[in-house]
């Protein structure tokens, strides 16, 4: 008998692999944005909003925080499989998890398009 | 069938966490720590960029110690997730394949977030 439950990790390569694309897409961004930032001699509200008014650094930023919620919700739902262990609750916690990231989502595209 | 019982002797006082499994553990922690924050960090993004009074505001408030420790708590958080995050990646692509290498990366690990949390707690004051 195949025994898979419903909150398990679905058993595959592709949530590993995701965990690791993720991470380096965001490590890529968060050390060239580092870099810039550092590289600028003063630091104010104009430069930070300059920083984000292209279509370009909003789109990659917007794909910087897909990066990360996808990320997250990967650990979360390993963290959640170590140690929750009653399924109700475990699904309970997953559903949850799921919709704030998507809501997450939504806001940051919001907050990167200023609407 | 009968199951043989055997004795633990599990003297938790004298088992000790290695240094690989401690960064692997804080690893764990640091990025329960930044999804939890993930709704303040938005937050903090959104009032930094809407107007020059809600930046100005955020700066104000940010200024505050309490608040300053709570921030480089949270830099602490990223600055461990990323570089024992890196330290994986290194892992996977088969990069430390001695005990003697896992062991000094973890070191290094430990004391560059440290360091680096450190310098950003210095120009934060």
């Amino acid at each position: 008998m195949v025994n898979r439950i419903v909150t398990g990790a679905h058993y595959g390569l592709r949530d590993w692999l995701a965990q690791r694309v993720t991470a380096v897409v965001m490590a890529l961004f968060t050390l060239s944005v580092g870099v810039y930032l550092l590289l600028q001699p003063a630091f104010g509200y104009d430069s930070w909003t300059e920083l984000f008014s292209g279509n370009v650094m909003r789109s990659l930023s917007l794909l910087f925080l897909l990066s990360l919620f996808y990320h997250a919700w990967v650990g979360v739902r390993d963290i959640v499989m170590d140690y929750v262990k009653p399924h109700g609750v475990r699904l309970s916690i997953h559903v949850l998890v799921i919709l704030a990231l998507v809501l997450y989502t939504i806001w940051s595209v919001q907050i990167l398009w200023g609407l | 069938m009968n199951k043989k019982k055997r004795p633990k002797h599990l003297a938790l006082h004298q088992i000790q966490l290695p240094l690989p499994a401690f960064v692997s553990i804080l690893h764990r922690i640091s990025g329960a720590v930044l999804f939890l924050a993930l709704p303040l960090l938005l937050l903090l993004f959104d009032q930094s960029l809407r107007s020059i009074e809600t930046y100005t505001n955020l700066a104000e408030n940010l200024a505050h110690p309490l608040l300053k420790i709570g921030v480089l708590g949270l830099i602490w958080a990223f600055l461990h997730h990323f570089c024992a995050g890196l330290r994986h990646l290194a892992i996977d692509l088969h990069l430390l394949p001695t005990l003697a290498a896992a062991r000094s990366t973890s070191k290094l690990v430990l004391g560059l977030s440290l360091a680096l949390t450190a310098a950003f707690g210095v120009k934060i004051w």
